[in-house]
């Protein structure tokens, strides 16, 4: 049987490595144009954070903490958590992690969203996209790296594209599964009164939506700040970048105190999502 | 024209509908048609008519049909087969637009379970059909305050639909439907979900609403008393046919079979027959001016009475004329019966009903009289024709009877 196996193989790996030079041959100018407007937004993004002085931007974080949650608690945590990165001497790379999040996270939701709008509606696209999604979050993230060097080059673009194919699955199951939320009897009352499918959409099964799908960006978010450690090996920089000079010279302070940075923005990013959430349908749900 | 004409309406559920249709049509039953192709007859070749400004009342148990049928109308049920017709146009040949704008135009809908939108608060709600056809928004609010106003809930406006209770959500969902001026409204058993005092409450809603506006209505429901309290005519649907078509008062007086038997025997009758439908012809009068105390105390006798009714030659109720009084002005060798007639007699007319009779025999002396409006006498109620009524038994046919054993007349 194992002489069978030895002499008898499927050369899947081949495949795909040649498939992939075809890829890369074809796609490689697009890759690329969309590679530099990308990590065009980026670096605009970032440089706005770091342009502003420190207190100005701590300040403002703790009250767009204020501004949604309506909690002090919240707000002063936001402060002094982003006040102590400040002081670990994480800023500059605090701000670089925080504009490839909201970056990717963007992306996630302007790809994401409309995949899940259109899975919602239609059965086979969900039942196409399903199995696509299963791969995206199950395949160990260190396969796809490799590939994606010639495709956007080493840097935040790569980055932010791996962190895309990990963290934008949810975006799109959650959108799917808040359009298949709505209850029948509504989309039956719009239909009767003659509803066209676009107000359908956008007058009754987005709004009602709007909870899931901002869960389901929530969880990108909590996903792409997972991945910033791995997007550091692949020429991202940020806290991720620190985590892993520190893993490479074994200094374990160093590393920590990138972790516990990484920790505080996703703290901040989680509530704030949450209570935007919960704000979207506060004001029907009892 | 009839508003709405439904004619041979058929609704196959299954994954080759159109198949059963020839199956249909050689009489096949549901079970058979079940048993060899697993697609099951919802309606089966339908028709009916509902005229304008009718209250027509779809009546069935789950599973009858009944909100197939409905939704067949606006098609959100896409019919098998058959026509529908409303003001002479056929809607099941009609493409996705226009279907579309025509229940936008003709149809507003009411649904069991409310269906108000959550996001929206009670005004947007009422507006919304008008939101949908893009009226502009200072008008399509306008319209649906009044809206909210026919319903008496204006004063709620503003508030979100999870403050509302059953019976005031389902005010707003009449609002709705109401805002749009439709031609047709759809109501999907529209009270079932809410409370008996509640629903009782709103059908009087209803009945006042549709005093005023003559919409023709489509009105679903498993409920007899609300059939028969509502409906102007009654389908009774049952697996997919009609058992039978008719006024209230048909229905209750002879129905179909057993399965129309059955629903009736609990219905409350009182507030479905009338007068008109229970009175019995009095079985002797005195005509004034002809009659004497002699006649008289022999028409008394001869049919068991104690009174007699005193009418003029021209059926004109006059009054009453008691044994006892008759007896002694027969001694007395007086002939005028004008002399001892009591002349202020508690009538009713014709279309009372047995619900507001009840309170006034329970107190008279003698029996009821029914007069139409020139004061003619119709007939008379006696205490026995109510009992008989409203057991159910009955009593058209069992006139002479009813007379016969009438009380004390």
């Amino acid at each position: 049987m194992s002489d069978f196996f030895s002499s008898f193989r499927i050369p899947i790996g081949e495949g795909i490595d040649s498939a992939l030079e075809l890829v890369v041959s074809t796609v490689e100018p697009v890759t690329l144009a969309f590679s530099s407007v990308v990590e065009k937004w980026i670096d605009q993004v970032e440089n706005f954070l770091l342009w502003l002085p420190v207190p100005v931007t701590v300040l403002f974080f703790a009250f767009c903490a204020w501004l949604v949650a309506r909690k002090l608690g919240f707000a002063i945590f936001s402060a002094i958590g982003f006040l102590l990165i400040a002081s670990m001497n994480l800023w500059p790379a605090a701000m670089n992690t925080l504009s490839l999040v909201v970056v990717s996270t963007l992306l996630a939701v302007l790809i994401g969203v409309p995949i899940g709008i259109l899975a919602g509606i239609s059965r086979s696209v969900e039942r196409i996209i399903t199995p696509v999604l299963d791969v995206m979050q199950t395949m160990p993230s260190f396969v796809y790296l490799i590939p994606i060097f010639p495709l956007f080059g080493l840097g935040k673009v790569a980055a932010v594209f791996a962190t895309l194919v990990f963290a934008l699955p949810p975006a799109i199951r959650m959108t799917c599964l808040g359009i298949r939320q709505v209850p029948p009897e509504l989309v039956e009352c719009a239909e009767a009164f003659g509803a066209t499918r676009w107000q359908r959409l956008f007058k009754l099964e987005l709004p009602l939506a709007a909870p899931t799908i901002l869960a389901g960006i929530n969880q990108t978010v909590m996903l792409a700040l997972s991945m910033v450690v791995i997007s550091a090996m692949i020429g991202a920089q940020g806290l991720g970048g620190e985590v892993w000079k520190a893993i490479n010279r074994l200094q374990v302070d160093m590393a920590f105190e990138a972790g516990i940075g990484i920790v505080i923005i996703a703290i901040f990013l989680d509530r704030l999502l949450q209570k935007l959430g919960l704000r979207a349908s506060s004001r029907w749900q009892s | 024209m009839p508003k709405i004409k439904v004619t041979n309406l058929t609704k196959v559920f299954g994954k080759h509908p159109s198949g059963v249709l020839p199956l249909l049509a050689q009489g096949e039953s549901r079970e058979s048609i079940f048993k060899k192709t697993k697609h099951v007859v919802g309606l089966n070749r339908i028709s009916f008519s509902v005229r304008e400004g009718e209250l027509l009342v779809v009546m069935g148990l789950s599973g009858s049909g009944k909100s197939t049928l409905l939704r067949c109308i606006n098609r959100l049920i896409e019919p098998t087969g058959g026509s529908i017709c409303i003001d002479g146009e056929d809607i099941t040949k009609l493409p996705p637009k226009e279907l579309r704008l025509k229940r936008q135009q003709k149809f507003g809908m009411v649904f069991q379970h409310f269906a108000l939108f959550p996001h929206y608060n009670v005004l947007r709600n009422a507006a919304y059909g008008l939101e949908l056809m893009n009226v502009p928004k200072a008008e399509r609010e306008k319209k649906g305050l009044e809206a909210l106003e026919r319903v008496g809930l204006d004063a709620w406006a503003k508030a979100m639909p999870n403050k509302l209770s059953g019976g005031m959500k389902q005010r707003v969902g009449l609002a709705r439907a109401l805002a749009l001026d439709p031609e047709i409204l759809l109501m999907d058993e529209a009270f079932s979900a809410l409370d008996p005092l509640t629903r009782r409450e709103m059908q009087s809603e209803l009945l006042r609403l549709q005093h005023e506006m003559h919409k023709t209505i489509l009105f679903i429901s498993h409920d007899m008393d609300e059939a028969l309290n509502l409906g102007d005519r009654i389908i009774l649907l049952r697996d997919g046919d009609i058992v039978q078509e008719g006024t209230p008062e048909d229905i209750l007086a002879n129905p179909a079979d057993d399965y129309v038997a059955d629903f009736v025997r609990h219905a409350d009758r009182s507030r479905v027959l009338t007068t008109r439908s229970i009175m019995v012809p009095a079985s002797a009068v005195a005509v004034l001016g002809v009659d004497g105390p002699h006649t008289a105390l022999r028409k008394i006798r001869h049919h068991g009475l104690s009174s007699l009714f005193v009418m003029d030659a021209f059926h004109t109720l006059l009054g009453l004329v008691r044994e006892d009084e008759l007896e002694s002005m027969r001694l007395r060798g007086k002939r005028d019966l004008a002399e001892i007639m009591e002349t202020d007699l508690t009538t009713v007319g014709l279309d009372v009903s047995l619900n507001d009779t009840i309170p006034i025999i329970a107190s008279l002396p003698y029996p009821l009289p029914v007069v139409d409006d020139r004061n003619k006498l119709q007939g008379v109620i006696l205490r026995g024709t109510v009992l008989e009524a409203l057991g159910g038994n009955g009593c058209s046919d069992e006139t002479g009877e009813c007379t016969a054993t009438g009380e004390q007349q």
